[in-house]
């Protein structure tokens, strides 16, 4: 029966694609046409149901190949029904008793399809994986990262799709309430034009990577009070040149350095004093974040923001200690 | 021997001219228009003169870098044509910019760190991917017989190329998704240096590399003959052979850890150079390193304005403008 429930959306075309190869397989002679299109009648009908079934009975054996949705799948209450996850998933700890089943590039399909998942949350791109998982049946929630509001959009659609809609919107009006609240505490608080890093060669300035003026990590740094240098650049990220950052001059440079020892930082923060005519070189503007939560559009997107928003603003903080959300 | 020393004279100042336009004209070009009397204004303090910063330390090091890196391929590249007597030679035939990349990789992939000063890993790890290299193709093509083996070398040396790719994939298919893509780019080609450290760093290196080229064209253009005619014309064969090897390997090496595996340079600026001045090496040698120079920064130049304030990799420059031009010239004779 699992194996027949159709995908979302094409299921009833499905089902008439399906009747008549059952009959060239040996249904049979003309004289039996008759009692099969009884048939494929009766099997588009019970099809249609399994499909509104399946829509209603929530998957209870999901698979995550994305951190951020993994994040999301147990801020929604629903990771015990997570039976693996992907390469990179880190946070929460729990995932580290998971099975991997491979990344983005790598999607360890046989190890998939023999833990018999029911659902499958996947990258938009990972086209191939997606068109087997069709083939075997298994159904999908496709995702791709977006601004920071689609965050909060994935979360819901994806409360809805788990049956657990509640839960998903107090998550997602939670980030909202959290992302607001830094809103109004920055406001009114002078802006830096700021250069935010997420990318960047050892004890260099080669190979640097920064947001453009679209995607989540824009709308991190906006929200967290400050102007993107790169806000003109319709782009996600932006390979930056020494040129580039001399030229637009950021008056705070925000890197995101998930997993640096604190002993390198001084090392790391003392490779931009080169450019000693960009202003957040001189004032010292420079802000290294280790946090894990920053370069993933999940559940704790608020928690990153307020981590920038407390780099770029801590006047603005004093005396509220780092709140962390429960995991 | 007069009649060459005025051909060479004539060469020279026929290719440097352009090229020193070219390479004192890029500079002041960027995405930013920079005021250059402002620049070089000694009565402003450095750390308050943005002209000053980003022409001394963004647009300067960069060009050098172009420079330094397209003479030093495209002389690799003469090189390694003449010695392995193969058109389709380059400096990365013989697996030495694969054994570089490798050694990139792990650096970027694991993250090392040099313990002294603030030096980065990138390149210092390259540079000794690409000796490691050397050694490995230089043994084998010695391991058998008497003096080197130019057969046992190129065979030796597309092997390892081979070899040293697949562990390069190895490692890239554990790095995590963010280093793949930044090992990635560091296999395009990137001459944004932003300071002079990595090119005083190189420059020893390839300045070796130059001086042990300027002994070879006499060999090189006996070589291309055979080498018992070579032999037979009073070269010592061997020595020439290993001279060519380990100067073009140097300067192989050098170049890959300032700018990365920078594609195209190696093999189409000597072929362009050739069609131009014809085969002698004694202007081929010197023609190819000033042209290879200027037509790198060229492209650099064009890399970093052409759709700023995004920049395209260089190597893909080299290669889409290089490759019509070379064709054109190439069906015009």
């Amino acid at each position: 029966m699992k194996r027949l429930r159709p995908s979302r959306g094409g299921g009833a075309n499905r089902g008439a694609a399906a009747a008549p190869s059952e009959r060239e397989r040996g249904w049979g002679p003309a004289s039996m046409k008759k009692a099969n299109a009884t048939l494929l009648v009766v099997l588009a009908v019970w099809l249609a149901c399994i499909e509104t079934a399946g829509l209603q009975t929530a998957p209870k054996r999901i698979i995550s190949l994305i951190p951020a949705l993994t994040e999301m799948v147990y801020a929604i209450g629903a990771g015990t029904e997570l039976i693996a996850v992907g390469s990179f998933d880190e946070y929460p700890p729990q995932v580290a008793s998971l099975p991997r089943v491979g990344g983005l590039l790598d999607p360890d399909l046989e190890r998939i399809l023999s833990l018999k998942p029911d659902l499958v949350l996947v990258y938009g791109t990972q086209t191939d994986l997606r068109l087997q998982l069709e083939r075997a049946g298994i159904q999908q929630f496709p995702y791709k990262h977006g601004d920071l509001a689609s965050v909060m959009a994935t979360i819901r659609a994806l409360g809805a799709r788990l049956g657990r809609g509640e839960a998903a919107e107090r998550v997602a009006a939670d980030i909202e309430n959290r992302l607001s609240a830094i809103r109004s505490r920055v406001s009114g608080r002078a802006r830096p034009k700021a250069l935010l890093v997420f990318g960047r060669d050892a004890l260099s300035l080669r190979g640097i990577f920064a947001s453009g003026g679209v995607g989540f990590l824009h709308d991190m740094l906006e929200t967290a009070g400050a102007d993107n240098v790169f806000a003109d650049v319709t782009r996600e990220s932006v390979q930056v040149t020494s040129e580039l950052v001399l030229q637009r001059a950021p008056e705070a440079i925000v890197e995101l350095r998930h997993g640096m020892k604190p002993d390198q930082l001084d090392a790391e923060r003392s490779v931009w004093s080169a450019l000693a005519s960009v202003p957040a070189v001189r004032t010292g503007r420079i802000h290294i974040l280790t946090d894990s939560s920053l370069p993933i559009p999940g559940p704790r997107a608020a928690q990153a923001t307020e981590l920038m928003a407390r780099a770029l603003h801590p006047e603005a903080f004093e005396g509220r200690p780092v709140k962390r959300p429960d995991p | 021997m007069t009649a060459i020393r005025r051909r060479l004279i004539v060469t020279i100042v026929a290719f440097g001219l352009p090229a020193l336009v070219v390479i004192g004209g890029a500079p002041l070009v960027g995405s930013t228009s920079i005021d250059l009397w402002r620049a070089l204004d000694r009565s402003v303090p450095i750390s308050e003169n943005v002209d000053a910063q980003i022409f001394f330390i963004a647009r300067l090091p960069r060009t050098l870098a172009g420079a330094l890196v397209g003479a030093t391929l495209a002389a690799a590249g003469v090189v390694f044509q003449g010695l392995l007597r193969n058109p389709l030679a380059t400096p990365f035939t013989l697996g030495i910019s694969s054994g570089a990349a490798l050694g990139a990789m792990l650096a970027i992939t694991f993250d090392w760190t040099i313990g002294f000063g603030s030096v980065s890993a990138v390149p210092i790890a390259s540079f000794a991917g690409s000796i490691g290299a050397v050694a490995i193709v230089y043994a084998l093509s010695v391991a058998r017989q008497r003096g080197l083996s130019t057969g046992v070398l190129l065979l030796a040396g597309v092997t390892l190329n081979a070899f040293f790719s697949a562990l390069i994939l190895f490692v890239q298919y554990f790095a995590d998704f963010a280093e793949t893509f930044r090992t990635l780019r560091w296999l395009m080609g990137d001459l944004d240096v932003s300071g002079f450290q990595p090119i005083v760093l190189a420059l020893p290196l390839a300045a070796a590399a130059f001086g042990l080229f300027a002994t070879l064209p006499r060999a090189l253009n006996l070589l291309s003959l055979g080498p018992d005619s070579a032999g037979a014309r009073g070269i010592d064969v061997t020595h020439a052979q290993r001279t060519a090897f380990f100067s073009a390997s140097l300067a192989t090496g050098a170049a890959v850890s300032v700018g990365g595996p920078i594609g195209f340079i190696g093999i189409i600026v000597p072929h362009l150079v050739r069609l131009l001045v014809g085969s002698d090496h004694r202007l081929v040698l010197p023609a190819s390193a000033i042209f290879g120079a200027a037509f790198l920064v060229a492209c650099d130049t064009l890399a970093r304005t052409v759709i700023a304030p995004v920049e395209l990799p260089v190597g893909v420059i080299t290669a889409l403008l290089g490759g019509p031009f070379f064709l054109w010239l190439l069906v015009r004779r």
